[in-house]
């Protein structure tokens, strides 16, 4: 296994992944065989190649930074799981 | 006797509902008809728009009526659930967008529907795209139209299958790896994937954002330029989308095969390759030479090097953009949550299936401190001399030829089991994503009764070039227009 328990528990706790114990199992058996392929990249020689940042080869491009879109909070939060006076509810997380 | 309204393709429904041989009501009523009729065998639907479809088919009657008939006024089509429709369930093949009933429409959607199109309904898919059998839908599996016991491919599984059941005419898909073109060839369908940029991504639910692009699947590649001419084009909401001129790309069906250059790359016809599929698809080169093109050899050093690097970049981007499910602005949330921690935990964990958390988490790993440069940095590398590789090829050829997919349909539950299996499914398919090239798949032969796609790449913008190839091809060839018995 070239990943132990405790690495796929560091990850999930990183992913913000809750694993049940059978599924814990699985996922550390077959992420380690994901791993294991894909480390074949470490035999190519990349020395001076550029990481490639974008498809086309050409910049990001950006927009002015000004409101463009109405505001449709309502209908946007009829999706929510738990809202109030247009607010998001979540735990509390400030004693 | 003219064939039926089914079996009829999306160029040939357009030339019936412009001569007044039948409605677009008629059409689409026929068209739901088979679908309640078929689809508890498939499973290719995951919601089905019945009343808004013939609202939409009646509007479209009443423009043809008043001379205002549009592009695609009053044809039917299906929509991948990855694209978000407004105020109609949008689940992307997950159980954590169970709920969710988009605010608003995708680009595609707008631009489609504008142009007069009929949508029926939203098709399965693979859970957020990730996957190459439809088998990780929260949905259940699709079945191939061809062998209800094999898969349809993946991951726009439920189009490919809907098209080529005759359940629809035509259907958009995404391909982040391949997840148009196996499919299409998995079901004797066409799948085109557009270059990176080409088609707008607004509303689209972002898998891998280096890699995403829309496409369509539909039974002829002069359906699929029909279908592109209205879907490509700048779109200010989508920082990824190119401003770059809209060709009539119908205009492309009326060239020859004449002097057009064709590359074989070796490396596709390796060892990984089943022999009766490459059979198939050297026949199909053999009359693509006979008939005016020239076959040219050509190498990709390091496209063997592809899987493994998709495998990297398409996680690590998965990773960070699935991060936005976190139960609390839409989407699944669990249940007494203790805290926010936990909150976010068991609503992912809940929400996502098996292989989504799996490549979750493979990106997370990548791009954890300390691994960054081993690997997502590496693979951007690799990634950069396949893209050269392809670059240095299309200063020798105008498109690339060879398999789709290294095997015809597969039986469901074949290669569940081990990640890596499934994954080389898109051995020939994601180096086209990697360098943002766009491929076309059209069917070329049978293999055991179950079908097999020729792959075609072409260069950034290249889109003519391989709608002109594959039409020509289809021409000479009747594979696209075979149709599974059982749907007839």
């Amino acid at each position: 296994m070239s990943l132990d328990k405790e690495q796929v528990q560091q990850i999930a706790v990183l992913a913000r992944l809750r694993l049940d114990d059978d599924e814990f199992a699985e996922t550390v058996d077959k992420l380690s065989r994901i791993v294991d392929f894909v480390d074949q990249l470490s035999q190519t020689d990349t020395t001076g190649v550029v990481p490639m940042a974008h498809p086309l080869d050409v910049a990001q491009r950006l927009r002015p930074d000004v409101v463009t879109e109405p505001d449709d909070r309502d209908h946007v939060q009829e999706n929510a799981p738990s809202t109030q006076d247009g607010l998001y509810l979540v735990p509390k997380v400030i004693e | 006797m003219a064939a039926e309204l089914h079996q009829r393709t999306l160029s040939e429904l357009a030339a019936g509902l412009e001569a007044g041989d039948f409605s677009s009501v008629e059409l689409t009523e026929a068209l739901l008809a088979r679908v309640a009729d078929h689809d508890g065998e498939l499973n290719a639907f995951i919601t089905v728009t019945a009343e808004q479809a013939l609202a939409a088919a009646r509007a479209a009657d009443e423009a043809r009526a008043a001379g205002n008939a549009g592009v695609l006024g009053g044809l039917p089509l299906v929509h991948k659930d990855i694209f978000c429709t407004r105020d109609v369930l949008t689940t992307c093949g997950s159980r954590m967008l169970e709920n969710f009933v988009s605010p608003y429409n995708a680009t595609v959607v707008d631009r489609l529907a504008g142009a007069g199109a009929v949508i029926l309904g939203k098709t399965n898919m693979d859970e957020f795209a990730m996957g190459s059998s439809n088998e990780t839908s929260y949905y259940g599996p699709v079945r191939n139209p061809w062998h209800l016991e094999y898969s349809p491919g993946g991951s726009s599984g439920g189009s490919a299958a809907a098209v080529a059941a005759r359940l629809a005419p035509a259907a958009t898909g995404t391909d982040t790896g391949g997840s148009i073109r196996q499919p299409a060839a998995l079901t004797g369908t066409v799948g085109l994937k557009p270059t990176y940029g080409r088609v707008s991504r607004y509303g689209m639910i972002a898998f891998a954002s280096s890699l995403d692009q829309a496409g369509v699947i539909t039974r002829s590649s002069a359906d699929a330029a029909l279908l592109l001419g209205v879907m490509a084009g700048f779109d200010e909401r989508d920082s990824t989308s190119i401003d770059h001129p809209v060709p009539d790309y119908t205009a492309a069906l009326s060239e020859s095969l004449d002097g057009l250059r064709i590359g074989v790359v070796k490396q596709h016809f390796d060892d990984g390759l089943d022999a009766a599929t490459g059979a198939a698809v050297r026949e199909a080169l053999a009359v693509l030479e006979a008939n005016g093109a020239k076959l040219v050899d050509v190498d990709l050093p390091n496209i063997d090097l592809s899987v493994p690097t998709y495998y990297v970049v398409a996680p690590a981007e998965c990773s960070s953009n699935l991060s936005r499910f976190d139960g609390v602005r839409f989407g699944h949330r669990a249940d007494n949550p203790e805290d926010l921690f936990d909150l976010y935990c068991r609503s992912r964990g809940e929400g996502f299936g098996a292989e989504v958390k799996r490549r979750i988490m493979t990106g997370t790993y990548a791009l954890s401190a300390g691994y960054y440069d081993a690997y997502y940095l590496k693979a951007q590398q690799v990634r950069h001399l396949i893209a050269d590789d392809f670059k240095s090829a299309f200063e020798k050829v105008d498109l690339i030829a060879g398999p789709t997919s290294p095997t015809p349909a597969f039986r469901l539950g074949d290669k569940v089991d081990d990640p890596i299996t499934m994954y080389l499914n898109d051995i020939y398919t994601v180096g086209a994503n990697l360098a943002g090239l766009p491929g076309v798949s059209t069917p070329c032969g049978f293999v055991d009764g179950l079908p097999v796609g020729l792959h075609l790449v072409g260069p950034h913008w290249g889109e003519e070039v391989l709608i002109r190839c594959a039409h020509n091809y289809e021409q000479l060839t009747d594979w696209h227009r075979a149709c599974p018995e059982d749907f007839s």
